[in-house]
């Protein structure tokens, strides 16, 4: 027997509960770097990702075998999209009194993130399959795979993009943001949800309530308008 | 008890939203529609959701992150598509990453500062 496919061999019925263990122990050694490091680099879900992929590989373990498992966490990303209205309706007064600074903001993220992911991929000589799958990188995924099947790019190239989109954001926002002094929860929470939608939100939900309601608002949003808006924009763009 | 009842509300909201998304032929996933109603739910009844639902919902939320990691290790089995043209799509990614957040963080801050300063105290 081989150590190296011991999952396997110990019984098939222990490969989904392996992928479960393995992908929590993985990001609660994350959480703990992230604690001990204070480095913005050390970023749970980054690491748990290369430490997952890692092992899977000496394991001799596909992506489809780790995902029967894996699948049960991913599950949650449902109801935990839709607790995102939870922070919203507290937040609610607040976001009255910011609503068209909001929208703007919200309107001018959705464009730029657009129009500036499709032109940077075409001014450094990517071709055109490329910067479509690129524009709608901001995106929460589902919307994202979406988006970019509508618009001819390639569905599982903007997932990818989209995730690694969202942990940029959530290990630049901090140094970034602090930079440019800009510290209200409102402007931290729709920036990380624009830019980085899930991902980039749950950098920003644990620093404050205000944070995850305006994060929740932006990812709606920004999924919303662009779905709306790339199939308008996407013509024009390709003329360029 | 307390944990059945804001996971069956969540879920039913998920539900809805996919019933909705499945009816109206839509790009916008189940649980972004589920979100949208839930919220719209609680905006018109004027009722603050019961302690038990906040309870699930911070609870749900401060895990993001790891919900996004079974998604995420999809990349390991990607690479070759990035490799591809990791030129454009590293600069882009990176820059266009970095103007969106912050255009959308600066905005916000330049003309949504009273409104967080009345509330606030920044």
């Amino acid at each position: 027997m081989n150590w190296m496919t011991l999952p396997h061999s110990l019984s098939p019925g222990i490969v989904p509960l392996f992928a479960i263990v393995l992908t929590l122990g993985a990001y609660l050694l994350g959480v703990e770097l992230q604690k001990r490091l204070r480095n913005p680099l050390a970023n749970p879900v980054l690491i748990a990702i290369l430490v997952i992929g890692v092992t899977l590989r000496l394991l001799h373990l596909s992506y489809q075998d780790y995902f029967t498992g894996a699948q049960f966490i991913h599950f949650l990303l449902g109801p935990a999209t839709v607790a995102l209205a939870i922070p919203m309706v507290r937040a609610l007064e607040h976001m009255r009194r910011g609503f068209w600074p909001m929208m703007s903001s919200l309107l001018a993220g959705s464009l730029i993130g657009l129009i500036s992911g499709y032109g940077i991929v075409r001014l450094f000589g990517g071709s055109q399959v490329v910067a479509l799958s690129m524009a709608p990188k901001s995106l929460t995924t589902p919307i994202a795979i979406a988006v970019s099947a509508s618009i001819g790019g390639i569905p599982s190239l903007s997932a990818v993009l989209a995730i690694l989109g969202g942990i940029l954001v959530a290990i630049s926002i901090d140094p970034v943001l602090h930079w440019l002094k800009i510290n209200e929860p409102s402007a931290r929470g729709l920036a990380a949800g624009t830019a980085g939608s899930g991902i980039g939100a749950s950098r920003v939900i644990p620093q404050h309530t205000l944070s995850a309601a305006f994060a929740g608002v932006a990812i709606g949003a920004n999924g919303i308008l662009t779905a709306v808006l790339a199939p308008i924009l996407v013509p024009l763009l390709k003329h360029w | 008890m307390s944990m059945i009842k804001p996971i069956f509300i969540l879920l039913l909201f998920q539900l809805a939203g996919e019933a909705l998304r499945a009816i109206a032929h839509t790009a916008v996933p189940g649980p972004v529609i589920g979100m949208i109603l839930l919220a719209a739910f609680y905006m018109l009844r004027r009722r603050e959701p019961s302690p038990a639902l906040q309870q699930a919902a911070d609870g749900l939320l401060s895990w993001l992150g790891l919900l996004f990691v079974p998604a995420g290790v999809g990349i390991v089995a990607n690479l070759a598509l990035l490799r591809s043209a990791w030129l454009p799509i590293s600069v882009a990614l990176i820059g266009s990453t970095f103007i969106t957040l912050v255009t959308t963080a600066w905005i916000m801050h330049r003309f949504g500062q009273r409104a967080s300063i009345q509330q606030e105290g920044l």
